[in-house]
């Protein structure tokens, strides 16, 4: 049934009331007829200039000061004056309230998009997708920024500019490893712990059988073995989280050393669910703002002239070049993450024999947004596109894989395309693509030499012949070795344990460490 | 559920700008490389109009572990002809990545923009003012002491006799304090009374007595010391002296080298004070202030004599710009012709009355283009200030005859240097 409502706007000025009024029409479509569940909005208009700020702090309303921060502002506002780039329409924070930014030049009809797409799409995806619940506090993230921001200016008038600045060059060198893949156990309290103890006790008196004591046990392992074994599980190594090793473990790092480690760990921990889920993320926004749009031009609250302004943008949102195009340059995840969105919405409601026979669990099953709420919630990219790139979506963006060997001299074979042959090792390329454990160079810490001289090693297991590139390799390690005071050394081994190449870099005295 | 709107347009902006003076000053030197290399090839009009700058991005690089070479797998849309098992030839090396702020390799420029204010001090930065004939004026700032009211504490000198006899007035009226003629009356009035009158006379006396001497005179509560406060005084404010020589000698391009260089002084000075006035001296055989289009542009002959030009910027001073509150710079531009005659009274003008007062003084020798000055014989004004320069007249002096030359000479002058050495070679 089409209602005609009373328009929202009309052209293309607003004001503080056509955003309430706005905001008020998308959350009911939002509750009602999409059933998200949302933390509540908080909507701030800024200025260009203030958007422009707001990138170059990775999009945080408020932010410790750091040179590269700088650095970024000056590359973006070049590029943006020389036209190269233009202004995201908004930015938004997994924060509760879920924070929006709007600029000021967009029209009412971008500011309604933004609306649907940030302040409903975004903000479903952060309150309910699994990875956002296990990782990130959305009630104390802006709370911990502010402290982090005292916390370091208090650092910088107490112990030098210099010296928190060498500190968090080498924190952001390893940033990216400084995030916990899995959640770790969940520490117990004293009751518990006391309780498992008892436990664990009766466990051996009721087990007990003398008889154990004759079976003969292999070869007594050497007091050095037993030593190392034991070093390494008080140390908790292996170690893939580099920043916390260091945190916990660095044998001359201040305690406000450690603190800032922390901070920026945290700060990529918070991080990490977003950069798991671009394409959910943005498919659910932009899937979210569409139907809403469509909506709320079916009820006739948007004109067909601010409509059309409206599918303008959301098309340019949503294109996709093909690999040849000079534009390409990667999969846009908003094209994919909407066109898998419609495609399930397809699946769901008009399946194919095809589809019937890929996805069984949810092939006209008739309730979509039920199905899409239970994928917003369950999935990452990797996943996502393991599990719902459908054969039809495939053939439609003509998908194909390419395997470059270098050791192949004739060229670049192409592995697979989108035929009844490639299609499964198409997705799974695709959705490998999306894998943050192959993105990230698996580095571990793996042992100390507590004996010795005390170097820290590190081993980067090389997947698929490709190793560190040595320039910055190099530069990371040197603040590696800064932080932790002594050598360093970092083996590359392949998946057979041969050594490919040893960097071994030592510490720079510094001012701080002096 | 609620929701608020928040506008927060009217936040005060440059939020990023401790960002941005963070990296300058990270990238100062290759910052400060690259303005001196972009100002090169700029007219100097435009010199210190801001703009963008390329600096390369060792040092600003912010590394991460990356992976380069192996076997890669991908995955691409789009393909039109492609089916399985196609071997395809490798496109050359080198497709270069996204150009990321200095993600990506690091022999890539990073360019950014530099606002007209930043470029200035980049481009200024290493300069110095000299600060040569009257050193404590240098200063930017001088110190003065001001009354500020009163304080219970301060050294004897400064006591304020009548506040304290005032503050003492007033807190022994307050506590009643009997006075001594009132004592010396009830004394005179008991001495003639009878008995039981006159003891009773007698102890009021010694009660009023003994109250009198309870509250002193003046207390050390009452004691108050003029307070002084030392306020800086700025001498902020400078006045610049351009003279030159206008007489036929001087062709347009010379003018325009003098030019050049009173600009760049004006825009250094502008950075130091924040009051700069100019003053146009030109001179033929007699000297005339002029505004600035008449200083350059202007025409005039007559023979040459550069002591007039000395005499009207003495006078000047003398009546304007008090050497006490002005600090005073002087640059004489002029093809270095003087009547030989003319020398000993440009010399004692020179040292006795223009370079005591003034902070400091550049002549510059402005020769015709592709004009081999340096092979020259010396013109008659440099001998003369040579030779002062010489006995220890604080003078600056460079000869110039391309345009290109302004820039190196003016860096020169005022470049920074030990304090023991002079800004004169």
């Amino acid at each position: 049934m089409t209602m005609i409502g009373e328009r929202l706007f009309d052209g293309a000025d607003w004001d503080f009331r056509t955003l309430q009024r706005v905001h008020d029409a998308c959350e009911e479509i939002a509750k009602s007829e999409l059933g998200l569940d949302v933390y509540p909005n908080q909507i701030e208009v800024i200025t260009a200039e203030q958007m422009l700020d707001a990138y170059s702090s990775v999009g945080m309303p408020l932010f410790y000061k750091h040179w590269s921060f700088g650095k970024h502002f000056a590359f973006q506002e070049a590029s943006y004056r020389k036209g190269y780039m233009g202004l995201a329409y908004e930015i938004v924070i997994n924060s509760s309230p879920c924070i929006s930014y709007l600029m000021e030049e967009n029209t009412a009809t971008m500011q309604t998009l933004v609306i649907a797409h940030a302040a409903f799409g975004h903000n479903h995806f952060f309150k309910n997708n699994y990875l956002f619940k296990q990782w990130t506090d959305a009630d104390g993230i802006l709370d911990y920024l502010e402290f982090a921001k005292g916390y370091i200016s208090h650092c910088e008038d107490r112990y030098g500019r210099r010296a928190v600045e060498h500190t968090l060059d080498a924190a952001h060198a390893l940033m990216s490893h400084g995030i916990d893949r899995y959640p770790g156990k969940k520490k117990l309290d004293l009751r518990t712990e006391e309780k498992r103890a008892g436990e664990r006790r009766a466990h051996e008196e009721s087990a007990f059988n003398d008889l154990w004591r004759t079976v003969p046990t292999g070869p007594a392992k050497t007091r050095a073995a037993l030593t190392a074994e034991r070093r390494r599980i008080l140390l908790g190594l292996p170690q893939e989280n580099i920043l916390y090793f260091l945190e916990k473990t660095a044998p001359r790092l201040q305690p406000w050393q450690r603190e800032v480690l922390r901070i920026v760990r945290h700060i990529a921990q918070y991080f990490y669910p977003q950069s798991q889920t671009k394409v959910m993320n943005e498919g659910t926004a932009t899937y979210t703002h569409y139907r809403i749009m469509n909506r709320l031009h079916d009820q006739g609250r948007i004109s067909d002239g601010n409509f059309l302004e409206f599918l303008q943008s959301h098309t340019n949102v949503v294109f996709q070049p093909d690999f040849d195009d000079p534009r390409f340059s990667g999969f846009n995840p908003y094209a994919l993450g909407f066109a898998m969105m419609q495609d399930i919405e397809r699946i769901v409601t008009e399946p194919e024999d095809e589809d019937r026979e890929w996805f069984p669990d949810i092939a006209g099953r008739g309730d979509v947004m039920g199905v899409l709420r239970e994928v917003w919630a369950n999935y990452r990219d990797e996943s996502f596109v393991g599990q719902f790139l459908s054969p039809r979506l495939m053939r439609r963006l003509r998908l194909f894989h390419l395997h470059d060997d270098p050791a192949e001299t004739a060229g670049i074979r192409v592995d697979a395309i989108h035929d009844e042959r490639g299609y499964r090792r198409v997705r799974r390329e695709l959705s490998r693509q999306y894998d943050v454990g192959f993105i990230d160079p698996n580095i571990e810490v793996i042992d100390v030499d507590l004996e010795g001289d005390r170097r820290l090693m590190l081993r980067h297991t090389v997947v698929k012949g490709s190793q560190l590139v040595e320039t910055d390799a190099r530069r990371v390690l040197q603040h590696l070795a800064d932080l932790w005071s002594y050598d360093v050394v970092l083996t590359e081994v392949d998946t057979h344990d041969k050594v490919l190449k040893e960097y071994v870099v030592s510490p720079r005295i510094l001012p701080a460490a002096a | 559920m609620t929701m608020h709107i928040v506008d927060r347009r009217l936040n005060p902006g440059g939020k990023s700008l401790e960002n941005r003076q963070r990296f300058l000053r990270r990238a100062k030197a290759l910052v400060q490389g690259a303005v001196k290399k972009t100002s090169q090839d700029r007219d100097i009009k435009d010199v210190l109009e801001g703009g963008e700058v390329a600096i390369p991005l060792d040092g600003m690089d912010e590394p991460r572990f990356r992976r380069g070479g192996g076997t890669r797998d991908m995955v691409l849309p789009g393909n039109k002809k492609f089916i399985e098992g196609d071997i395809l030839p490798r496109p050359n090396q080198g497709g270069g990545r996204g150009t990321g702020p200095g993600e990506g390799d690091s022999e890539d420029a990073f360019r950014f923009v530099l606002s007209r204010d930043e470029f200035v001090n980049l481009f200024l930065d290493d300069l110095e003012l000299p600060d040569l004939a009257k050193r404590k004026l240098a200063e930017a700032e001088s110190e003065g002491l001001h009354r500020a009211g009163y304080t219970t504490s301060g050294s004897p000198a400064n006591i304020s006799v009548s506040r304290t006899v005032k503050l003492a007035l007033a807190r022994r009226v307050a506590l009643r304090r009997p006075r001594p003629e009132q004592i010396a009356e009830l004394e005179a009035e008991a001495a003639e009374a009878e008995e039981p009158r006159r003891s009773e006379l007698l102890a009021q006396v010694a009660a009023l007595k003994a109250k009198a001497k309870r509250i002193p005179f003046i207390d050390p509560i009452d004691i108050r010391y003029r307070r002084f406060e030392t306020v800086p005084k700025p001498v902020a404010q400078a006045v610049m002296f351009c003279l030159m020589d206008v007489s036929g000698s001087m062709s347009e391009h010379m003018k325009d080298l003098a030019k050049r260089f009173y600009m760049l002084l004006y825009v250094f000075l502008k950075r130091r004070y924040r009051h700069v006035e100019i003053v146009f001296i030109r001179h033929t055989d007699r000297a005339e202030e002029v505004d600035e289009d008449t200083f350059f542009h202007g025409p005039a002959s007559g023979g040459t004599l550069v002591s007039s030009a000395l005499q009207a910027m003495h006078d000047i001073v003398r009546t304007r710009f008090r050497p006490a509150d002005w600090n005073i710079y002087a640059a004489q531009a002029s093809d270095g012709d003087n009547m030989t005659s003319d020398s000993i009274l440009t010399g004692r003008l020179l040292t006795e009355q223009i370079l005591p007062v003034t902070q400091f003084f550049a002549y510059l020798e402005v020769g015709e283009a592709a004009n081999y000055t340096f092979d020259m014989p010396d013109s008659s004004l440099w001998t003369l200030y040579e030779r002062l320069r010489n006995e220890g007249a604080p003078l600056a002096m460079r000869k110039v005859s391309e345009r290109s030359e302004i820039f190196p000479v003016f860096q020169d002058l005022f470049k920074r240097r030990g304090k023991q050495e002079r800004a004169t070679p």
